[in-house]
């Protein structure tokens, strides 16, 4: 599904990203480790378009559709969701408003005609309870006034209801407590089948102990130096990644 | 001949065919400020309150200065004008003249009428005497300007103790049967203790000719009075409006004064607030989003001269193109007014590269127990907030006039009539160019 070749990108002629080569196939889950500064959060706004890193070498295809030509907006059209790291607060337009305007652009750009508001409704309760979601969050202003891990749960119900092909799911775990990272990695399983994927980046082994990868690489220094299955993980969080760096 | 001598000679061939009320006290009011208009003269760029705003291309015009026939219009074609979803008293001029069959007046336990005939009705004297002309700023020429020629309007006097059952909307059609035309409305509205008006004002050109509108309005807010005025500035670009506006609060009143300018070539709004007795509140809110070479010119003032009164401030501008914007906030606190808190906050957003705002937020606080705050902003938008909305699959120009739409929702949400606040949220939506597939 998603193939990544000989990726190189930079900020202000800083290379970070250093040549890297994945292969995502529908169905599987990804995750992508290393310490910090390695290019990982990098990795994610590049696959998801964003301009401010420019890719100098390398490829990224989507079902052999080129993603670099894409805007941000086209790729997600083709399926490509990213979970930020940092959400960003949007006052003045609340979460319904937003997902249902995002909801009706992604079938907008697929030929389709808008949700019929009847359904929307259906769906968003349908995800926000997935989600263990307090529907008051839904009325306020976009991720504004929400706590760390209130932000991080509504990243998911905009997963939930864009239902992407790909979705990278950045940082998803930090900030939050371990109930809430049990409702999001129930979310995420719940949402998993034989045609998407998800890809986890994360500097920490706790949420796969939750969502359990079917491999893991090691990002070092703009490369992946090291991939494995899940027990490389483990081994990870017991050896911390001071023996990766020996590897680079 | 420039505009100011022949407004001059005007004033003197109106004034010898006794259109301006000879033998009556406005008679003294007018030719005082014409006499004042004569030395001041138009106000131009060296003056510190118009330093930002010339006058200069909507003065070059040769206006004609006074209607004299009135130009019918019919219901369905400005039908889009009203707020026509909820029951009004409709107070609705065409080219300056009263429009009796667009209108719906009363004089059913308070008044809603004419201007013309409360200046000239013996039972309206008393009134007059005591509040015409009363607060206006006198060292503002085109005020001054407007006291001289004045002759219709809008006169609303309710008595006190009354909640009156629906909004007063004031609109002024222009038809363009003439081809520049200058109009000088000016409004009187008087609010009893304890009763509660909402106001709806709007000036509107239905032809591509040149109008000046110099519009004057005063508003007395007695004690526990609560008034809600909405300006909505929505014209062609070939419509200018100077607009004054003067406001006195009596003890624990409400004002509110919502100002919309999103059309027009030029826009200066003039908004005074003057408080006497304690615990009063003013709000001023504004939303300027002007494009092409649109101008607008935000100037207020609020004078706190007693204690314990409050007033919050708030105006969002939005410029693309070559627009120009002003705000000039001034607030003042006299020594005696303790225990005041003044609020003001103004953004901008400039989206043109040819886009300017000139912004000059003025306090003069001369008491010393007070809470005073204001806050200005210049501003492009959010990149990381435009990538975030492109990450979910909102397009770049969605996601842009979202994110503007978003910016001003916070003045939008300060509307106390639905339908106007559904309204407003169209006018905003369509100025950016955006389909909203939801009710904010």
């Amino acid at each position: 599904m998603l193939k990544i070749e000989n990726l190189h990108a930079e900020i202000e002629d800083k290379g970070i990203l250093k040549g890297i080569n994945l292969e995502v196939k529908a169905g599987e889950i990804h995750a992508i480790m290393g310490p910090n500064g390695s290019g990982k959060s990098t990795l994610a706004s590049v696959i998801a378009g964003n301009e401010t890193y420019a890719v100098s070498e390398g490829t990224i295809t989507l079902d052999d559709e080129d993603l670099l030509d894409l805007s941000p907006d086209e790729r997600a059209h083709k399926g490509v969701f990213m979970s930020f790291q940092y959400p960003i607060e949007i006052p003045g337009v609340s979460t319904t408003n937003f997902i249902k305007t995002a909801i009706n652009e992604n079938r907008k750009a697929n030929g389709l005609e808008d949700l019929p508001a009847k359904e929307m409704l259906k769906m968003i309760r349908e995800k926000s309870e997935l989600l263990e979601m307090d529907r008051k969050f839904l009325s306020r202003s976009l991720n504004e006034g929400f706590s760390g891990g209130e932000k991080k749960r509504n990243e998911i119900f905009q997963m939930a209801m864009l239902e992407p092909k790909l979705a990278i799911l950045d940082e998803t775990d930090s900030g939050l407590d371990i109930d809430a990272l049990k409702i999001v990695a129930n979310g995420v399983n719940k949402l998993r089948n034989k045609d998407n994927a998800v890809i986890i980046i994360t500097h920490y082994q706790r949420l796969l102990d939750h969502i359990v990868p079917d491999f893991v690489h090691v990002l070092y220094d703009g490369k992946i130096v090291k991939s494995g299955g899940k027990e490389l993980a483990h081994e990870l969080e017991e050896k911390g990644y001071d023996w990766i760096k020996e590897l680079a | 001949m420039s505009l100011q001598e022949k407004l001059i000679s005007s004033f003197m061939v109106l004034e010898n065919q006794g259109k301006l009320d000879l033998d009556s006290s406005i008679h003294d009011i007018r030719t005082e400020a014409i006499s004042v208009f004569e030395k001041q003269g138009f106000p131009t760029k060296k003056d510190e309150e118009w330093k930002y705003t010339s006058l200069k291309s909507v003065l070059k015009h040769d206006y004609s200065v006074f209607p004299i026939a009135e130009n019918s219009i019919e219901f369905k074609d400005v039908k889009k004008y009203f707020l026509h979803e909820i029951d009004s008293y409709k107070l609705i001029f065409i080219d300056g003249v009263y429009s009796s069959y667009l209108s719906e007046t009363t004089h059913d336990g308070y008044d809603i009428c004419l201007m013309s005939s409360a200046l000239k009705k013996p039972k309206y004297k008393m009134v007059i005497d005591n509040y015409y002309n009363k607060i206006v700023n006198k060292k503002e020429s085109v005020t001054n300007l407007n006291t001289a020629f004045s002759t219709e309007g809008a006169y609303i006097h309710i008595p006190k103790n009354i909640v009156l059952p629906k909004p007063i909307q004031i609109i002024n059609f222009y038809t363009g049967n003439e081809k520049e035309i200058l109009l000088q409305p000016r409004n009187l509205v008087i609010v009893g203790e304890n009763s509660h008006v909402q106001i709806i004002e709007r000036h509107q050109s239905l032809s591509s000719n040149v109008v000046l509108t110099n519009a004057v309005t005063e508003i007395f807010a007695n004690k526990r009075a609560i008034v809600n005025y909405y300006k909505i500035q929505n014209d062609h670009e070939s419509a200018s409006l100077i607009d004054s506006t003067f406001v006195q609060q009596k003890e624990s009143s409400i004002v509110s004064v919502n100002t919309y300018s999103f059309g027009g070539k030029l826009t200066r709004n003039n908004l005074e607030f003057y408080h006497e007795g304690e615990h009063i509140e003013s709000h001023l809110n504004g939303i300027s989003i002007l494009n092409n070479k649109q101008h607008v010119d935000n100037h207020t003032l609020v004078k706190h001269q007693t204690p314990n009164c409050e007033s919050f401030e708030i105006y969002k501008g939005i410029y693309d193109d070559a627009s120009t914007g002003v705000f000039n906030g001034k607030v003042i606190v006299d020594q005696e007014a303790q225990k005041t808190n003044a609020f003001q906050q103004n953004n901008n957003i400039l989206i043109g590269d040819r886009a300017t705002i000139n912004a000059k937020p003025q306090l003069e606080i001369f008491a010393d127990d007070v809470k005073c705050s204001h806050g200005c902003t210049i501003g492009q938008l959010d990149e990381s907030a435009l990538f975030y909305m492109q990450s979910r699959g909102i397009p770049a120009k969605e996601a842009k006039a979202l994110l503007l739409y978003a910016f001003t929702n916070e003045v939008v949400e300060k509307i106390k009539i639905p339908e106007l606040k559904t309204r407003i949220t169209k006018l905003i939506a369509s100025k950016l160019g955006v389909k909203l597939g939801f009710d904010m």
